[in-house]
């Protein structure tokens, strides 16, 4: 039996795979295809103040191996969520991790206080880098003064560990990751969408009604196995990596980049099991190299030897 | 409102046949294993798959409607319309090759509440194909209740209309509808068979009488459609399209904005997925 188990912040998973926020609701539709009992976490989708309605549609469309979204954070606000999504996944032996997003600070500290006494929520995922709602949160994921200080504001409202959730669309991640980790992040996610644009040649037309979308999906994989390696050298902290895993293969690139745990997104349209994929063909790939604990190999890439 | 199934599944089916119906409307015949009968005993009318395209650049479903679904053979019928590198992928996936298909999705039509009624089913362009599975499980259907008293056979029947809305000849899907409607009428936009216009001016023009609409096609029509229905004072039955991702409810991609606050979204948004794509006309804002 190989080790699966992997420790974030003090909180357990059986295992290192998570969903990614925004990808499989809050557990109810992919359950039909998944046991939720499998995975190491499930992350929500963003979870606000108050109901968001999002932007107008289109919403997504498909682009060379991945896609554009600009949902823009739709969600039932945190009351709803609280009595309808979470007594739901308390159900199930997974850990629930609560993606918290919000236009100003007060919004994402009304989550996160509402969130506290709420026992089956192991931790909280920090949006602080979406790019596809108008006002403000992208700057909090971009300015390394901003970061630092609403993660402290945060950590001091938060009864869970906080992950901060950091975006690509920056020049230097590790300072972005340096900056939560200041700021008393207990761990970093990473990476959320690359902003991206499709136009409608023939209809002379942005595709997205919110003309810009966030890229995700295997193209932006490389992006996201450099950035996760960047920033996991960068900080002591653990580092969740996710973008465009597909396969348990997939995942163990991100683990050896520096990963301590990983996320499945976008693959999830594509392969409603992907998540219980990604579990099997890492052990697969453990038994395959005799490796005895996943944890083993959470950073253990070199530089090549000529 | 429309009752929602889970009936949902990924299998690969087999290609049994793909064959050219007009211009680039093209039908498929998909063959489904036998572990899936009941996931399709449950299927319904206006419900529609995901089909997977194979090349490695492509990875959403594309949303394909339910065109017709024979149980007994094990066949699921899809036409459609080659607009992409998807649905030419699709169209040239050679018999007896493994399709990866994602289902059922969406609610479908509530055919239990027009039994035994005057149903009018108006099918646009690509808008038609849905309404073929729907005249076929509406189409001589027994009223509820009846068998105790002895209601005329007029009476008994659920009586199915289809009215067809084409760009032009040649036409497609028109012999399978005339074996599972009580009347089939035609509307060319360029006049070129039957009513010259849309699908609501052959039903003008022949005074086509409804107790019940059933509609799909694009968004203009479907506004006549409500329009018509609100003016007549009868229930209109509509089907949406949106682009998609997951199709199944989780990345909240495809809505629609609605009258009155989702139970699901508690906005004013419905997911056409999965609360849809059939509405009731009168509760959509579109
Ligand atoms: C519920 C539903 C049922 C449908 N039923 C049918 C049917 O029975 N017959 C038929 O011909 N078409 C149907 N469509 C439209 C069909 O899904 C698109 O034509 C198809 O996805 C185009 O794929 P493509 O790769 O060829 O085109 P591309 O334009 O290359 O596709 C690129 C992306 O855009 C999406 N997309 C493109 N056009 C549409 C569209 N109109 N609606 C939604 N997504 C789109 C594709 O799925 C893909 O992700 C339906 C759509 C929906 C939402
Ligand atoms: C449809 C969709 C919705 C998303 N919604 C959220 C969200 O609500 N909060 C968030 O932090 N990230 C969100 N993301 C980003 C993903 O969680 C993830 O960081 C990103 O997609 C990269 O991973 P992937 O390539 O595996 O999808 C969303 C992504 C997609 C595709
Ligand atoms: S396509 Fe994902 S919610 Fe409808």
């Amino acid at each position: 039996m190989t080790g699966m188990e992997v420790e974030i912040a003090g909180v357990r998973l059986k295992n290192p795979v998570m969903t990614a926020s925004g990808t499989f609701g809050a557990g109810q539709e992919y359950g039909e295809f998944v046991d939720l009992n499998r995975l190491g976490a499930v992350v929500t989708k963003g979870v606000s103040n108050v109901p968001w309605e999002g932007n107008p549609v289109p919403r997504v469309t498909e682009t060379p191996s991945g896609m554009l979204n600009a949902i823009g954070l739709q969600n039932p606000g945190v009351e709803v969520f609280c009595e309808r999504d979470l007594p739901f996944l308390a159900r199930y032996d997974t850990r629930v991790i609560v993606n918290v997003c919000g236009h100003s600070e007060q919004d994402y500290l009304e989550v996160v206080e509402r969130l506290a006494g709420e026992s089956a929520v192991s931790m909280l995922e920090i949006n602080v880098s979406c790019p596809n709602v108008s006002r403000g949160a992208i700057a909090f994921g971009q300015d390394p003064d901003c970061l630092c200080a609403i993660t402290s504001k945060i950590r001091r409202a938060a009864a869970q560990p906080i992950i901060m959730k950091l975006t690509p669309n920056v020049t230097d991640i590790a300072e972005m990751a340096r900056a939560a980790e200041a700021g008393g992040a207990d761990a970093v996610s990473l990476i959320n969408t690359i902003t991206g644009m499709k136009i409608d040649i023939e209809r002379q037309r942005f595709v997205l009604a919110n003309r810009t979308g966030g890229l995700s999906g295997p193209a932006i994989r490389p992006v996201a196995v450099r950035m996760v390696w960047q920033a996991a050298r960068a900080v002591k902290i653990p580092v969740i990596g996710m973008g465009g895993i597909a396969t348990g293969e997939d995942a163990v690139e991100f683990l050896l980049a520096g990963a301590s745990a990983v996320a499945v997104g976008m693959m999830n349209f594509h392969e409603p099991r992907t998540t219980e994929n990604v579990i099997g063909g890492i052990e697969a790939y453990l038994r395959r190299h005799g490796i005895e604990n996943v944890k083993d190999i959470v950073g253990a890439v070199q530089d090549q030897v000529f | 409102m429309q009752v929602q199934r889970q009936n949902r599944f990924k299998a690969a089916m087999e290609v049994v046949r793909t064959e050219l119906l007009a211009g680039d409307i093209w039908s498929t015949i998909l063959r489904y294993p036998e572990e899936l009968a009941p996931e399709m005993r449950e299927a319904r009318p206006g419900q529609f798959v995901g089909v997977y395209p194979k090349d490695g650049s492509r990875l959403l479903p594309r949303p394909i409607s339910i065109c017709r679904l024979v149980p007994e053979e094990r066949t699921l019928r899809l036409v459609y319309r080659t607009v992409g590198a998807g649905t030419e992928e699709i169209a040239a996936m050679p018999a007896g090759s493994a399709v990866e298909v994602l289902g059922m999705l969406g609610n479908g039509y509530d055919t239990e509440s027009m039994a035994g009624r005057r149903v009018v089913l108006l099918g646009g362009g690509l808008g038609i194909p849905p309404m073929l599975e729907l005249a076929a499980s509406l189409y001589g259907k027994a009223a509820p209740g009846s068998g105790q008293e002895v209601p005329s056979a007029a009476e008994r029947k659920t009586a199915v209309t289809a009215v067809l809305g084409y760009r032009s000849a040649p036409l497609f899907l028109k012999e399978d509808f005339e074996a599972s409607a009580d009347a089939v009428y035609i509307a060319t936009e360029d006049g070129s068979e039957g009513t010259a216009g849309n699908v609501l001016d052959a039903v003008r023009e022949r005074g086509i009488r409804a107790d019940v609409l059933c509609a799909c096609g694009p968004l203009p029509m479907l506004r006549a459609v409500r329009d018509y229905a609100a003016e007549q004072g009868i229930p209109a039955y509509i089907s949406l399209e949106e682009h998609m991702a997951c199709g199944v409810g989780a990345c909240l991609g495809c809505v629609v904005k609605t009258k009155h606050e989702d139970p699901h979204s508690h906005v004013k948004n419905a997911r056409i997925c999965t609360e849809g794509p059939v509405f009731p006309a009168s509760e959509v804002e579109i």
